[in-house]
């Protein structure tokens, strides 16, 4: 966590601001077809046939073009789709319509609703909502909703849930350019659930509790998809005064509160900032008579890399910001200023690399003369600030536009927005939030009764956690363990390994809980072990290729040297039931009169010789078996 | 309105005064929802279908729910659409389909949009190209055409290549549009200018609609084509790259709903349009250029059927459909063949007037009755090889022909007759599809 936000927390600002989160949750349903098509639902990466495309926003009866449609289209991109054999078909190429719905994927989420005390709807009705970002082939998702209500319990109270859906994912991205996106289109129609909370979630620590509950529900109904990118969490954050701001795709539940924390702190912050402006009389009007001056003359000679390079594709221009010194500096979060939220909107908008402001100049090669100069041609007085951009001609236009409607924005509050969660957990603009008009019915599909499928669905209903607990103790696991497993966000990948490898579940219990916090004890490097590698390990446990005992050792050298997993595992290969009975008869023969001698001690001198040789290449337990067999031979 | 509402539900829906577009309230157990009343698609007689602030539509039962009316609906647009009777260089005619429309994001209903206004506002990158003039002729399905309906459109479309209209754009639902295509193209014996019938596989509600495109590309066609013929625009690939102008008598959708589900059968297209670049490629030299005049004789006898032979097939449901046809084509197995059975019907048939032509339902290649003993036997009794004529574009073609001859054999003799077209002698190797699997 970062220190300025901790210091919210601590000093109990965080629960005085008025905060209002609500999570969205996507999660990969694990079913035997996509939602509207027959293909699997698998990712593949080889094609033949690559599909271009164009999308167009469309208009609604009042007339006007949905703001994020228009938005994408006046970037006037094209689409290229890389179209997978092994995962697609003319559905995915919006080139047939959609087959009836996955009655699979409505089932288990009906199962899910029941689970969370949902009210399920009594029809189904697949809707379209436009997405013109190429990220589907059609220019909309499907997306249903299933269940209405229903709430989930938490210690800081309960959090009601609005609504169950399921819907189709996107593309994926393969590419982004300038102007062509790439996708494949393999896990377009991965069916997903979406699971959305009320905006009752008061602190980003609740957020992360309730999201990894809801997380932990899903994957005991036993039928989502594992491994990263198969469950992602949008964020909805409003503080008083404030705006609901959309956070996308947040993908690690360890982030959540971070990043709510920090946005938190933004709105604040673009609050203060409001205050700030009106306090120091800056209004609308004023905002409106900004002009753009040309700089270009200023920089003729300049020796700033970033702005000769942009001039050679248009010109320099300069906004003066009247009595906005110091606004532009001020920080939003950690490592981004009011600047860095402006220059995003230019970014994105006007398609400029970005901005310069007053108050990080001089920097970038701009030295404290050409910003002498500047100011005095843009005629900056004490207490304004100034915006310098580079670039094309039109893009500078739409620019200054772009920035003057952020500024006035300003003069409101926080404006309403979608942004886009980073690995960090700080966010960034993304594009102006879509509007609701952006949803009509899908009428290539029927609607789906729910009534003949409720009773199937109870199949899918997740196990309660004492039901759970109860199996956990019943297979093996002791007391403490099976509970730990049981608040585990692994307890899917417990029950997935145990299953497939027919693997002893203490081990692979102890393998998740205490073994990888061991390994990070010793220094290792965790972000090396994912699931991929747990289940390697296991796989070759459970096949007697390598010692259970090893395992700590195999990953330890793993997370903390530069080698490859296999490389590792193969040091630690066990030997053979032969081998290892050759070996103790070596040892028996070698030491015969000795253990002639001291029988009752026997055991213990062939135990501690034969395993300092085979130490993490056998399992102790049948080291010791052997060679008590060995022992009743010598007489 | 209570459009789909039925029975019970739709009785107490109006006693309360309720219709679609209305913001309602439903109360259950538990549960409330609030939302705009939509028009009902269920199969179910008690489901209210109810559109929430979200924009999702959900299906809730009515029995058991308290049901109450919060407000009623804003005033509808009442904006028509009609032709602004602007002198366009390129007339675009409407006959249906959902080429051009908008949705009604509240109701989900999809309205044609076809007025020159409206069109400009859909795809205002067209008056860069062309200036446009709108007309709504018929909102009809494509299915629903039919031969009458074929005489009015070519009726219009003379009237506007008369008042001067570099081409004319006939917006046409797909199913049937290669029919239509036909009909046109046998009504005018010379054009001054092309008719671009064009149609969409995706409709225009969507984001990833062909409509806009080849909407967009029949304008370019429309003014630019050196060409006078009947033409059909569609996508030329899936991709959205270019589009093909296939001549109409020579064309057939062959997909149910690709986007290039339009392919020209036996004979090479007349041009390809590159959309991006506002340009026309020609792709034969042996078109037909502009007239000077526009010649029109469009007459249909729809006494016709169009008989798809099959093995087993019993002569005798021929019998039940003699006294209401003059012609028959047929749809024959390979170079043009039924069983031997029906020798003895077409002879009967044709010696009381009745024509009887063969097609093949190969589609791709000509007939040739000369090679089998029972096409030399069918020939006997009457039955006329009409080449590689398609079959649909044969029928069209009869029910033209019986209404300009007398008798069967000036009938044969225009069916026999090279119009616009659609009969083509030489058929080259790259006249064929392959489907490749490796």
């Amino acid at each position: 966590m970062i220190g300025i936000t901790n210091s919210y927390s601590q000093g109990g600002i965080m629960s005085d601001l008025g905060i209002k989160i609500g999570l969205e949750i996507h999660q990969q349903l694990e079913t035997h077809r996509k939602l509207f098509c027959s293909c699997p639902s698998i990712m593949s990466d080889e094609y033949k046939v690559t599909l271009t495309r164009k999308l167009r926003p469309v208009t609604s009866e009042m007339g006007d073009v949905d703001v994020a449609a228009l938005f994408e289209w006046r970037k006037g991109k094209t689409y290229l789709y890389h179209v997978p054999d092994a995962s697609s078909c003319l559905v995915e190429c919006d080139e047939e319509p959609p087959h009836e719905m996955d009655p699979e994927a409505v089932k288990i989420a009906l199962g899910m609703a029941i689970s969370l005390h949902a009210t399920p709807v009594d029809e189904i009705y697949v809707m379209r909502k436009i997405v013109i970002d190429g990220s589907n082939t059609s220019g909309f998702q499907r997306t249903a909703i299933v269940s209405l209500g229903g709430f989930i319990e938490d210690k800081e109270g309960k959090v009601g849930i609005q609504t169950i859906a399921v819907e189709e994912d996107a593309a994926r991205k393969v590419e982004e350019g300038k102007n062509e996106t790439v996708y494949n289109l393999d896990r377009l129609g991965f069916p997903l659930i979406e699971i959305s909370t009320a905006p009752d979630i008061k602190s980003p620590e609740q957020a992360e509790r309730v999201a990894l509950e809801i997380g932990q529900l899903l994957r005991m109904t036993g039928k989502v998809k594992r491994g990263l990118g198969t469950i992602r969490q949008d964020l909805n954050v409003s503080i008083m005064g404030g705006t609901k701001v959309e956070i996308k795709g947040v993908q690690r539940l360890e982030l959540i509160s971070t990043i709510i924390e920090n946005e938190v702190r933004r709105q604040k912050t673009l609050l203060d900032i409001r205050q700030e402006l009106k306090s120091r009389g800056v209004t609308e009007d004023m905002i409106k008579e900004i002009q753009q001056v040309d700089l270009t003359n200023v920089f003729l000679n300049t020796s700033s890399k970033i702005v000769r390079n942009g001039m050679s594709r248009g010109k320099v221009i300069g906004m003066r910001l009247p009595r906005m010194s110091g606004i532009m500096g001020r920080d939003v979060m950690p490592g981004r200023r009011f600047g860095t939220e402006v220059a995003d909107y230019v970014r994105v908008l006007a398609g400029l690399g970005g901005l310069f402001h007053s108050d990080e100049l001089p920097n970038y090669g701009i030295t404290l003369d050409e910003v002498s100069e500047v100011k005095r041609v843009l005629d900056v007085k004490e207490g304004d600030g100034f915006v310098i951009l580079v670039g094309e001609k039109e893009k500078l236009n739409i620019a200054v536009q772009t920035i003057k409607d952020r500024l006035n924005q300003a003069l409101i509050g926080v404006p309403k927005e979608t942004r886009g969660a980073e690995e960090d957990g700080t966010t960034r603009f993304l594009r102006p939030q879509p509007g609701s008009a952006r949803m009509y019915p899908e009428t290539d599909i029927p609607p789906m009764k729910v009534e003949d499928l409720m009773e199937q669905a109870k199949l899918y209903v997740p196990q309660p956690p004492e039901v759970k607990l109860k199996h956990f103790i019943e297979i093996g696991l002791n007391n403490e363990l099976a509970n730990q497993m049981l608040k585990s966000p692994r307890i899917d990948l417990f029950e997935y390994l145990t299953e497939k490898y027919n693997a002893n579940p203490v081990f692979v219990a102890t393998l998740l809980e205490n073994t990888l916090k061991y390994v990070k004890s010793k220094g290792g490097d965790m972000n090396l072990v994912d699931e991929g590698v747990i289940e390697t390990i296991v796989k070759h446990v459970s096949e007697g290729r390598i010692s259970k005992d090893s395992v700590a050792d195999i990953l330890i050298e793993f997370t903390t040297s530069n080698k490859n997993l296999q490389d590792v595992i193969s040091k630690y290969t066990s030997i053979s039931t032969d081998q290892l009975i050759s070996l103790i008869r070596q040892e028996v023969e070698r030491n015969r009169k000795e253990l002639v001698e001291k029988k009752d001690k026997a055991f213990t001198i062939l135990m501690s010789t034969v395993m300092s040789k085979v130490r993490g290449k056998a399992d102790g337990k049948v080291v010791a078996e052997l060679i008590r067999k060995e022992i009743e031979k010598l007489q | 309105m209570l459009e789909g509402y039925r029975g019970k539900l739709a009785s107490f829906l109006a006693s309360k005064g309720i219709e679609i577009g209305d913001r309602i309230r439903i109360k259950k157990d538990s549960l409330e929802v609030e939302g705009i009343l939509f028009p009902s698609f269920s199969r179910d007689e008690d489901i209210i279908v109810v559109k929430m602030d979200n924009g999702y539509n959900v299906g809730l039962k009515a029995t058991g729910a308290d049901l109450s009316l919060l407000s009623k609906r804003k005033a509808e647009d009442t904006r028509k659409p009609q032709s602004t009777g602007s002198k366009g260089e390129v007339k675009i005619i409407s006959t249906g389909g959902t080429i051009v429309s908008k949705v009604e994001y509240e109701t989900g209903a999809v309205r044609p949009a076809l007025s020159t206004d409206e069109i400009l506002e859909y795809l205002p990158q067209i008056k860069d190209i062309a200036d446009i003039d709108a007309e709504i002729l018929f909102t009809i399905l494509s299915e629903n055409m039919k031969p009458d309906y074929w005489t009015k459109i070519a009726e219009k479309v003379k009237e506007s290549l008369d008042k001067g209209a570099r081409g004319v754009v006939i917006a046409h639902g797909t199913d049937t549009m290669s029919y239509t295509a036909s009909a046109i193209a046998f009504s005018f014996s010379e054009m001054t200018g092309p008719v671009v019938l064009v149609g969409s596989q995706r409709s225009s509600d969507r984001p990833s609609s062909d409509s806009s495109i080849n909407l967009y590309s029949s304008v370019i066609l429309a003014k630019e084509s050196p060409f006078a013929e009947v033409a059909v625009l569609m996508h030329g690939e899936s991709s959205d790259t270019y589009t093909i102008a296939h001549r109409g008598v020579k064309v057939r959708k062959m997909h149910t709903s690709r986007r290039d589900a339009f392919q020209s059968i036996n004979d090479v297209p007349l041009a390809k349009v590159m959309w991006t670049e506002n340009t026309v490629k020609m792709l034969r030299k042996d078109f037909v250029p502009r007239g000077k005049e526009n010649r029109m004789d469009s007459k249909f006898d729809p006494r016709v059927f169009l008989l798809y032979y099959y093995p087993g097939m019993n002569p005798l449901i021929l019998e039940a459909i003699k006294d209401k046809t003059r012609g028959i084509v047929l749809a024959g197995t390979g170079l043009g063949h039924t069983s031997e059975e029906f020798e003895t019907v077409f002879r009967e048939f044709t010696k009381d007037g009745i024509f009887v032509g063969m097609t093949s339902q190969c589609l791709f290649g000509r007939v040739n009755m000369n090679v089998y003993t029972t096409g030399r036997k069918l020939l006997e009794a009457g039955v006329v090889p009409l080449g590689d004529m398609l079959p649909e574009t044969a029928l069209v073609k009869l029910m033209w022909s019986l209404a300009h001859a007398d008798d069967v054999e000036g009938v044969k003799k225009l069916m026999l007759t090279n119009m616009v077209g659609e009969f083509n002698d030489r058929h080259n190797e790259q006249l064929f599809p392959r489907w490749y699997y490796e």
